[in-house]
């Protein structure tokens, strides 16, 4: 494998958000993945970004509304009745 | 994408003044908006009081409502603007952080140690969930709030640029610089949790 990329380091980060969320071409897609084969510190920032994203979002699904917040929101807005 | 998520409320029935229909608006919006404002406040009561406001607000301006973005995404504005003007509020006495869009801040990553693969549990525990929020309440609030609303929330880039009136270059920007900020606040303290377990 040659070592001559098409991509730098720098043009790599730029697209990373594109990269992540699958908005990029095909073809852009192709580099960015032939780059990190030859890029060990290119593949550790993708691969940790992903992970970031995915723990953020798994810990946002655990937030609950606490039911007495729920409660005063309905009777602020004066619609307790329609919660029973 | 964030629609489906919610059942499907008739705009014309609020805008009538439909109190039933409000009422199930107020049920299934709740906790996204909750969440959106707690982790933009990062405090339990300001959160109650952009929750409260932003439901106060739609009552008062469900008439005025164009139709021109969804109805959550509208919704989503409202919050994102109660919660931004808290905050503004809060720190008034600050002056404002750096420009959120100059594109020359040096993106360039620092951390380098792969920590994918720690086991599980040092992903769930306590401290883990401590510096998770404290990343994010580190990120100046013209990137928290573009970061909450696409990657918690799920909204497109369409709509977060809807919902924040920004431009889609600045949605762009301000998304892959909260990001990778991300990634170094979490690789800097899961980074050291990989020096330690082995
Ligand atoms: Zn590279």
């Amino acid at each position: 494998m040659t070592h001559t990329y098409s991509l730098t380091c720098q043009e790599l980060l730029a697209s990373i958000s594109d990269y992540v969320d699958g908005s990029l071409s095909p073809e852009l897609c192709q580099e960015i993945e032939r780059h990190i084969r030859g890029c060990e510190n290119c593949r550790v920032v993708l691969d940790t970004t992903t992970k970031t994203l995915y723990l953020y979002r798994q810990s946002a699904e655990k937030i609950a509304l606490p039911g007495e917040v729920q409660e005063r929101l309905m009777s602020a807005l004066d619609l307790s009745e329609f919660f029973k | 994408m964030t629609e489906t998520i919610f059942p499907e409320i008739s705009i014309a029935a609020l805008k009538a003044g439909d109190r039933a229909e409000f009422a199930r608006l107020a049920a299934s919006f709740s906790t996204p908006i909750y969440r959106l404002a707690l982790k933009m406040t990062g405090d339990p009561s300001d959160a109650e009081d952009v929750l409260q406001n932003t439901f106060l607000k739609a009552l008062q301006h469900i008439h005025g409502f164009e139709e021109r973005s969804s109805l959550s995404t509208w919704m989503y504005r409202i919050a994102a603007n109660e919660a931004l003007m808290t905050l503004r509020r809060r720190k008034s006495q600050i002056p404002v952080d750096e420009n959120p869009d100059d594109s020359d801040e040096e993106l360039a990553p620092m951390q380098f140690t792969d920590w994918c693969c720690l086991p599980e549990s040092e992903f769930v525990s306590a401290e883990a969930k401590k510096q998770l929020d404290q990343a994010i309440q580190h990120l100046p609030d013209s990137l928290r709030v573009v970061f909450l609303l696409r990657d918690i929330e799920g909204l497109s880039i369409k709509e977060t640029v809807e919902a924040l009136n920004l431009s889609e270059t600045a949605v762009k920007t301000r998304l892959l610089r909260a990001r990778l900020r991300l990634r170094e606040k979490l690789s800097s303290y899961f980074g050291e949790r990989v020096r330690e377990v082995s």
